[in-house]
């Protein structure tokens, strides 16, 4: 009896130190969510005030449906998405592995791969947006002087090489963050594992195929949830480097979403749009926890 | 057999050695190129652009300061930043000790609540919170960033402190406990000391989100008396051509205070991030 008045006591005390955050959370961020949705059933053009705030339903979402501009936006950010991915996995394994082995400089190493991933993502955009200018840009003069290129190329008019930047520019930033989440994983690895393999004459590539990846597959995993939904939300860097030219050709769906909303006030369409990218991240989200068995953590199990 | 086995493995420390000396100059080439490039004439960069620097001068680095003036983005960002990492600490602390501490039904469900909203993109909520700041007059103002903030900091907080705070060892609470300590005792006498290393590393985490953040701050600001560094960077505009000197001077003043941090406190953020968010 007395149990369980304890028990009851402390999820008394526990719940009322969690309630501030959760009020603010609730207040700022859940609630807006669902007056987007609210919002996304109305015609609400800022720019037009006299027509009103009419109710029209899913009109919204039928027009998105059959704009080629938000396909084609979707179209940009799952290409962005995959292919800065794929890099960062292979780059981010890389280094991860390096870490985790004792070598001469491995702090050094540790904290250089660091500073890329906590500066502004605008700053790292800007960097490379310069690198790549077309006059005075260090890459042009260095792949001519390599004699990969005859001339100095216009990066950002086209939309093939565009992707260049914005991708280098990604994976630049963001490696270092998917490394050090795949560290983690890696230092959770029994290490005699590898001395009984070694033992038994099995070699590097050996081990890492058979004890390193099927181990790592949580951290992996995870990895693959955050960096998706990063990769689906990419705004300020395309913002920064191409602004989604040239024309609309690499403009991720954030990034057309905005538009709508703060160049030509459509709110209604706007908050439409946001509500799509809710649901598809939340999609994938359900679809990587479901799907692949991810535990995330948090509670011990 | 033996000797050749040898040499694999030399061959494989060298390959092994030369890609991460590749990797780390493609890390560290951004950055040595804007700082040569922000100290180089804007006639000598865009005639003749040089890997290494020749007269270095520091025009940039004054026009930031006295053509433009680059203090208040910087004043705006360290206000922001700053009143939303203290009121995220305050709030963010009570929760991450009841949830490291206290069992209690529920807590599982925090825990993934709180995480899906350090998920969930920050575009979908834009709409209602500019119309909500626009009706309450907060555009344009700091509390009208500071409250939007709180979306991905207060999450981002807790989730970091938790983590942090489980690691820390119980035994010194439950012997307080036994010698008749209060939960108030054990948390301010001996949990809070002992949790000041947490409390900075979040709050360094939490502070480096909120001064990167743009799409908000692009939002909800109209002019450069509220805009925030990372904002005021992005719309830097030249008269005749891209004042590119300039915008990088401005990279590395906005960039160097964060970096400093990062160097200093490598471990201990390494230690934030990881916590919690990689369970086998």
């Amino acid at each position: 009896m007395r149990k369980i008045s304890r028990l009851g006591h402390e999820a008394r005390i526990g719940w009322s130190l969690v309630a501030p955050a959760l009020a603010v959370i609730a207040l700022i961020a859940i609630f807006p969510l669902g007056w987007t949705f609210w919002e996304s059933l109305h015609l609400d053009e800022l720019r037009m005030p006299w027509l009103g705030k009419p109710f029209v339903g899913l009109a919204n979402y039928i027009e998105i449906a059959k704009d080629p501009r938000f396909w084609a936006a979707l179209g940009h950010t799952a290409f962005f998405t995959v292919v800065s991915i794929s890099l960062e996995l292979v780059i981010g394994l890389f280094l991860a592995l390096a870490m985790n082995r004792v070598f001469r400089g491995r702090g050094f190493v540790r904290a250089a791969v660091l500073v890329p991933w906590a500066i502004p993502t605008v700053v790292a955009a800007l960097l490379w947006r310069f690198i790549f200018e077309s006059q005075g840009g260090i890459a042009n003069a260095l792949l001519v002087d390599a004699g990969i290129l005859k001339q100095p190329m216009v990066w950002f008019i086209q939309t093939s090489t565009a992707w260049v930047p914005v991708i280098l520019a990604d994976v630049w930033k963001t490696t270092p963050f998917v490394a050090l989440l795949l560290l983690a994983g890696l230092q959770n690895i029994d290490l005699t594992l590898y001395e009984a393999a070694a033992v038994d004459g099995a070699n590097a590539w050996w081990q890492l195929r058979h004890i390193t990846l099927p181990l790592l597959k949580p951290a992996i995993l995870v990895t693959l949830i955050f960096r998706t939904l990063d990769g689906f939300r990419v705004f300020d860097l395309i913002y920064v480097l191409t602004g989604g030219g040239p024309g609309t050709s690499t403009e991720p769906v954030a990034l057309y979403t905005f538009n709508a909303l703060l160049q030509n006030l459509r709110f209604g369409y706007g908050s439409a749009l946001s509500v799509v990218i809710f649901a598809i991240t939340f999609g994938l989200a359900l679809l990587y926890v479901r799907g692949l068995g991810v535990r995330l953590g948090g509670e011990e199990s | 057999m033996k000797s050749a086995a040898t040499a694999g493995v030399r061959w494989g420390r060298w390959t092994f050695g030369a890609a991460l000396v590749v990797l780390i100059l493609f890390t560290l080439f951004p950055f040595y190129w804007a700082i040569v490039a922000s100290l180089t004439s804007d006639a000598a960069l865009f005639r003749d652009p040089s890997l290494w620097p020749r007269h270095l001068i520091f025009d940039h680095y004054r026009a930031l300061f006295t053509e433009r003036d680059f203090i208040t983005p910087i004043r705006n960002s360290l206000v922001v930043a700053g009143t939303t990492t203290i009121f995220c600490l305050i709030v963010g602390t009570l929760a991450a000790y009841a949830l490291a501490r206290i069992e209690f039904r529920g807590k599982a469900a925090i825990m993934g609540f709180i995480l899906a909203v350090t998920m969930f993109p920050q575009i979908s909520i834009v709409s209602p919170l500019y119309l909500l700041l626009r009706s309450l007059h907060l555009i344009d103002t700091y509390p009208g960033l500071i409250m939007p903030y709180m979306t991905f900091a207060m999450p981002l907080t807790v989730w970091v402190l938790t983590g942090s705070i489980r690691q820390i060892p119980k035994d010194l609470e439950e012997a307080a406990h036994v010698d008749g300590a209060t939960r108030v005792q054990s948390f301010t006498k001996i949990l809070l000391p002992l949790a000041v290393p947490s409390l900075a590393t979040t709050g360094i985490l939490t502070f480096i989100y909120c001064w990167n953040e743009f799409l908000f701050a692009l939002s909800f600001t109209l002019g450069p008396e509220r805009q925030t560094v990372p904002v005021a960077i992005a719309l830097f505009r030249g008269q005749y051509q891209v004042p590119w000197g300039e915008i990088l001077a401005a990279a590395v003043v906005a960039t160097a205070p964060v970096a400093a941090m990062v160097l200093i406190f490598q471990r201990r953020i390494v230690q934030g991030l990881t916590a919690g968010a990689v369970k086998g």
